[in-house]
């Protein structure tokens, strides 16, 4: 019976610290929680120690930092004292771990949101048809591969003339 | 004493800092606002590449040099990176060639590499692979535009391919250290993904209008420390903070 209260409590612990460090959104794209977008990965709680583990979107992606402090700050927040935060590279981030919930809110907030499974590597003039977010037409341009931020490329829709971020696929 | 596995890592960090410290040159100067932010997300890319390689370089020799000791206070004769890397800038028809030529390499690379034996090795592959897929792409379609452009596009894109070619020899070049790690499963032997190299090339230089070159007399010698002149200038300018102030943060 002990046991069973001890596993209880460390999973009542592992779920209170994921629900702190899920509230942290991305400072790039702040209608996302870091939950959404799958850079949270998982929480280890071993003795009094929590530690919550985070992946990079891109190798160089200049959030992490920031991402790492402010999970540290919900943690602290929440009451745990001793905490620690990782960074794990593997498995690789991969757009597919986006949650449909914060595709809706990518779209809702103006950036399209990454196509499953679409980025046919190495395939030049890529063919992909990416939706306006804004008036939904697909009559839409790449502008450039690359955009205001490593996770995002540049379109225009050419129905509504507006500019758009995609979140790219990877 | 380094270890096969420590140089390894370190020839692969520096390759990629010391080309998206080139790439991050052209920051405020390309040509469109556009271009600007691919440059410089060009250039993260492989700035955050070479940390994690840096970083795991720094974990494999265990004397507690961190990423930013291995970048910041290496003089030239300890770099180990491609003397392509290192060349000018040029032009901008020059800037993009070499990133084709090195992205159309590193991409196949990291896609063996994520196979390696070593798991940090293959963990830092198989995010660098997906992240120089996109680099291919940009660096190709501006190849092709400027090839099959104007005739002094067509121009400035052959003079680059003259002065740049002899530099892509050296990074199919395996020594005795290497090659040891290859056998061990741990790194691969760049042979395997010459002929996808080549044709990605071909096909981005057909449309281009423009010749593969074929290759004669071949420079050496970044992978070993024996570098251009460049290189001088580069760690001149990137390390001069780290040197004036030691372990100064912000």
């Amino acid at each position: 019976m002990a046991i069973a209260a001890a596993s209880l409590d460390v999973e009542r612990i592992r779920r209170k610290a994921w629900d702190a460090a899920a509230r942290v959104v991305d400072p790039e794209v702040p209608v996302l929680t870091i939950a959404d977008l799958g850079i949270l990965r998982a929480i280890n709680v071993t003795g009094d120690t929590v530690e919550a583990v985070i992946t990079p979107t891109y190798s160089g992606c200049p959030a992490m930092n920031m991402i790492a402090v402010q999970v540290d700050l919900e943690l602290e927040k929440a009451g745990f004292v001793q905490r620690k935060v990782s960074t794990v590279l593997s498995p690789a981030w991969t757009t597919d771990w986006m949650t449909e919930a914060g595709k809706d809110k990518l779209r809702r907030f103006g950036i399209a949101p990454p196509k499953a499974a679409s980025n046919s590597r190495g395939a030049l003039f890529g063919v992909e048809t990416i939706a306006c977010p804004r008036c939904g037409s697909s009559e839409t341009t790449r502008i450039s591969e690359f955009g205001s931020t490593a996770c995002k490329a540049l379109w225009r829709c050419d129905a509504c003339r507006e500019p758009f971020d995609y979140f790219k696929c990877i | 004493m380094t270890t096969p596995l420590f140089d390894y890592t370190l020839r692969l960090a520096d390759t990629a800092l010391i080309l998206g410290h080139r790439l991050s040159e052209w920051s405020g100067h390309a040509p469109t606002l556009e271009e600007d932010l691919a440059m410089s997300n060009m250039a993260l890319d492989l700035i955050g590449q070479a940390r994690s390689f840096f970083d795991y370089a720094g974990n494999i020799e265990g004397k507690g040099r961190d990423e930013n000791a291995l970048a910041y206070m290496r003089n030239e004769l300890d770099w180990k990176n491609w003397l392509i890397a290192e060349q000018p800038n040029g032009d901008f028809a020059a800037t993009m060639l070499r990133q084709l030529l090195i992205a159309a390499y590193l991409a196949p690379y990291y896609r063996a590499l994520t196979a390696s034996k070593d798991a940090q090795i293959a963990a830092i592959a198989a995010k660098a692979t997906k992240e120089m897929d996109y680099h291919v792409r940009h660096a190709g379609e501006w190849v092709i535009r400027l090839g099959d452009g104007t005739e002094e596009s067509h121009r400035r894109l052959v003079e680059a391919m003259a002065d740049i070619w002899p530099f892509t020899g050296e990074i199919f070049d395996v020594d005795a250290s290497e090659r040891a790690l290859i056998d061990a499963g741990i790194a691969i032997d760049p042979k395997t993904i010459r002929a996808e190299w080549e044709k990605t090339l071909d096909h981005i230089f057909t449309e281009a209008i423009v010749q593969r070159p074929v290759d004669g007399w071949m420079q050496s010698g970044g992978k070993t420390g024996r570098h251009t002149e460049y290189l001088g200038h580069i760690l001149a300018e990137m390390q001069s903070m780290q040197r004036a102030y030691p372990g100064a943060t912000w």
